[in-house]
Order: C-alpha cells, then structure tokens, then sequence
C-alpha cells in the first residue's frame, strides 16, 4: 500500500475536511474519493475540463510543482480564479505535502 | 408513499443522475442497476492511462462505494435488466425480481460494434469498452508483440499509442483515407497520421479488413487484398446503442432511444441519458452522442426534469483524446460544409482549427492548445461571429478574440 498523507480541503463556507490521500494520487482524487462537496473534477482529472479549482494556502504554495502550461491557460479561463489558483487534478500527494490545507470557490462553473 | 427511481445502467451518466437528483432534493428512493460486477467508473482512461499501467483500478470509480450508502442508493450489479412493464411500472431483472418505479432513467450505454468477417470469432482478437475488455488485453500486451489495430478512430489510435510506448509492433488498418475521419478536419488525421508514424505506426489507410486466420487463435489479418501476421487484434470500430429494452418496451428509438430536450422518452414516466439517446442537440438536428460529457449534462437534465425542474438541454458538446503527449481537445459539432481556419503551426505540436458557419464558430479542435478550445468553446455557445484573418493571427491572443 501507498504511504497516506493528510489533506485539508475547506469548504466556500469555511467548512474543513481532513482526509487522507495515498501517495501519487492527486489531489482531486482525493477529494472526489472522500466525497468533498465543491470538486466537480468532470474529465476526470484528463485536465480537460477545469472544474477541479483550489486556492492553496500561501505557506503551501512554494512546495507545490510549477504549473504546465496547460494548467495555466485552463486557468485563465476558470472562473472565480486567484494567483494561489490551481487544478487540484495536477497535483500528486507527496510526503512534502502532507498536512495542505486547499480552499475551494464557491462554484466550479 | 415515498416516490421509487430506477436507474438502469451504471455508467457516467447513472451516476451522475444520483447524484443531481439527491443535490435537487429527491428524497425518495433510488436503485441503480448494471450489468458489469463494477459501480459506475470512467471509462475514457481504458483505453489510455490504464491501460498503460500508469493508474490503477480503484482510481476509475466515479465514487468511493460510500457514495452509494450515504446516497440511500441501492446498487445492484451484475444484473440484466430483461423487461420493462410500462402499465403496472415495473422492470423485470434477468433472475425474475420485479423493482416497481415511479420514474425511471434508461441509462443503458453503448457497445461495440463487432466484426463478423470470416475468423472473427478466433480468440486473441479483441475489443475495448470495460474495465474487464483492458484487463483481458493487458495480459497479452506485452513488447514485441505484433498488435493489428482494426479502426483509426479515438479508441484505435490511443491504443497504438499506449502500444507504441510499450514497445509493440502497432499496424492500424483503416477503410477511410485518413485518421478519425468521422470526428475531426482533414488538417487534424495529417497531423496524427505524422506523430504516429513518428512513433514506429504503421498506418494502413483505405485498407479494409476481409478476415482473420488462425488456428484456433489469430496469427493472420487480411486486409486490403494482403495477408499481415499478428499476434493480438484490437477492434475498435465504433458503438452501437444500448436500446434493446426501451425498443421491447415500445419506447420511440431511432438509432438510439428518442428523447427531447428534457432527456424524456415517449413514456412520461421514463427518460434516458448518455451515450444511449438520440436527442435533438442545439443546433435543431438530431444527433447521438458519444461522450463523456453528454452522459453528465444530460443526466443532470434528466434529474432536472424527474424533481419537476425542466431545463432545455442545449450545453456545448465537448470530447478529448490522449496520445503521447499530445491533448486533443474538441468542442461543438462540425460539418463538412464548415469553413475551416487553422491558427498555429502543427509543427510546433500546438495549434488549432476552428470551424465556422456564416461566420460563427461551430466548433474547435485543438492539438496541445487550452486558450483555443477554451475560448473556442466559450464563442460557439454564445454563436460568437469572429474575422477569420483575425482568428488566424496567432499574435493576437485568444483572450481577446473571446
């Protein structure tokens, strides 16, 4: 089994889950298989689509991956977005991760 | 008492009509019923990343299990449905159980089509749609192995590259002249055709299949008048609706299970969603879909409609395809008679064509190419007139053209 790292998602309204997430996994895997309510995640993580927006904490942002070129361009056209925007499909659990703390918008759409 | 949905099927669409119909506040109950052993998963890595052995199998499921439960939906597996009776408002499982309903959702899918040229039947030729299709194909797929690949369409050409990758001796072998000619441009299949060819393809175009040979398992493929050794077949030549049920029932099907805009079927008491419908799309034809997003948006219309919300269903169509590293991403519905109008150099492996009708975007494909099918998307739904002079210039950003 893959090591399990905890992620924070917080809800628009301030509502907090703390789960766990297996290594590799992505971010919104990990949210869509905990049931968080606020990932719609429609391509199913194929970065596609655009409904899988977080805004991650300041503290977390300089351990995170640069985004793709993909990723920024999906995110321009998002709606609701922010400089600490990113698509929770392209970011894999780590142990450098472990305790994220990801806000989600209010709407995906 | 409380009202019964029974949804038949358990793909993305049944799956996504439980989920919207509780987020509307249907508080009856729910029963979902498929024919795999699985709860409804994603289909479009099969024949990409899983297949690859880059993603494991419980990453495909839609939902954890728990879903299900906390949902107050009974799922029930590995079952056929055998009958609807529409005057009493039951349907009939293949072990005899009878589930009446209220309202019930035909979210029945699509399967493939099938060869049946001489050696079909012969073992070691394959097909692509279930989790159980990859598992099968997996086992034997393996370096240096010769694979024939029959259709040059999304299904076929991923698999080449998942193949390619792998190390595998890919031959695709398609009747039309060119790659994918049922969905994308002509400037879209040459592209393609280059980066496949690139990766050790061999590309057999305007080359029909007549048969396989073997003894007992396929060593031989017959195509276009000449014999080609293989040792693994993959058919990938399109879907066929699953529309037995509502046909048997009496329900309208035409190609597809005949719904208007509200995902109903000719029963007001039943609708159906997903790769299984033939609605009228937004442009006043009518069309079947075969997409992951028609079976959300339409079961989100269906769920619309069965909690007394209806809602013309009218969302832009959008699909996407994985080879290599390349992302095709496609929205809105092309016709031959479009104007085309390419933005960006193919050989820089990112680039567009957009397609326009009396000066209306009506669709977009995009190689490696966000802002285009993004913007591109954005102008089709709202029938956005745009310079094609403009639309070519790629120092003008898509962001202003939108």
């Amino acid at each position: 089994m893959a090591e399990k790292y905890r992620v924070t998602y917080v809800e628009d309204d301030g509502k907090a889950h703390t789960v766990e997430v297996a290594e590799g996994w992505s971010l919104m895997e990990g949210a869509v298989k905990h049931l968080i309510p606020g990932i719609d995640a429609d391509c199913g993580g194929a970065c596609a689509c655009a409904t899988c927006q977080v805004y991650v904490a300041p503290e977390w942002q300089a351990k995170l991956p640069p985004k793709s070129e993909m990723e920024d361009t999906m995110l321009d056209f998002a709606p609701d977005t922010k400089p600490t925007s990113r698509l929770s499909c392209q970011l894999r659990m780590s142990a450098a991760l472990d305790g994220i703390v990801l806000h989600l918008p209010k709407s995906q759409h | 008492m409380p009202e019964k949905i029974v949804i038949i099927g358990a793909g993305q669409a049944g799956q996504q009509a439980v989920q919207s119909l509780r987020s509307e506040g249907f508080t009856g109950a729910i029963t979902m019923v498929g024919d795999e052993a699985y709860p409804p998963y994603q289909r479009p890595p099969l024949s990409k990343a899983y297949l690859l052995g880059s993603f494991e199998r419980p990453r495909l499921f839609l939902k954890p299990d728990s879903f299900y439960a906390d949902s107050g939906c009974e799922l029930i597996l590995s079952t056929t449905a055998r009958a609807i009776h529409r005057a009493d408002r039951t349907v009939e499982l293949e072990d005899g159980r009878k589930l009446p309903y209220d309202k019930l959702l035909l979210a029945t899918g699509a399967r493939v089509r099938k060869l049946n040229c001489s050696g079909a039947d012969l073992s070691g030729i394959h097909y692509l749609k279930t989790i159980a299709d990859v598992d099968g194909l997996q086992a034997v797929f393996q370096a240096g192995k010769r694979i024939a690949i029959v259709g040059g369409g999304y299904i076929g050409l991923e698999v080449a590259a998942v193949g390619a990758k792998r190390g595998l001796d890919v031959t695709v072998f398609e009747a039309m002249d060119r790659l994918m000619a049922r969905a994308v441009s002509p400037q879209i299949s040459a592209f393609y055709a280059s980066e496949h060819e690139k990766a050790g393809v061999k590309l057999k175009l305007r080359t029909g299949v007549e048969g396989f040979e073997g003894n007992g398992k396929v060593e031989y493929i017959k195509a276009g008048g000449q014999t080609y050794e293989a040792d693994i077949v993959l058919v990938g030549i399109g879907v066929i609706p699953c529309q037995e049920l509502a046909e048997r029932a009496g329900l309208g099907c035409t190609d597809g299970i005949v719904v208007d805009q509200n995902a109903r079927t000719s029963d007001p008491h039943i609708w159906s969603a997903g790769d299984c419908t033939r609605h009228v799309g937004r442009e006043g034809h009518e069309i079947r879909l075969e997409c992951v997003q028609n079976a959300i948006d339409q079961a989100k219309h269906a769920a619309l409609s069965m909690t007394g919300k209806p809602k013309t269903y009218s969302e832009v169509p959008w699909f996407w395809s994985d080879q290599y590293d390349l992302k095709l991403q496609i929205a809105g519905l092309a016709r031959p008679t479009d104007t085309l109008v390419q933005r960006g150099d193919p050989a820089s492996r990112k680039f567009a064509v957009f397609h326009l009708r009396d000066g209306v975007v009506a669709a977009v494909e995009a190689v490696n190419a966000a802002p285009e099918y993004l913007v591109g998307k954005k102008m089709i739904a709202e029938g956005k007139m745009v310079a094609p002079e403009m639309l070519a210039d790629t120092s003008i950003p898509m962001k202003q053209l939108g």
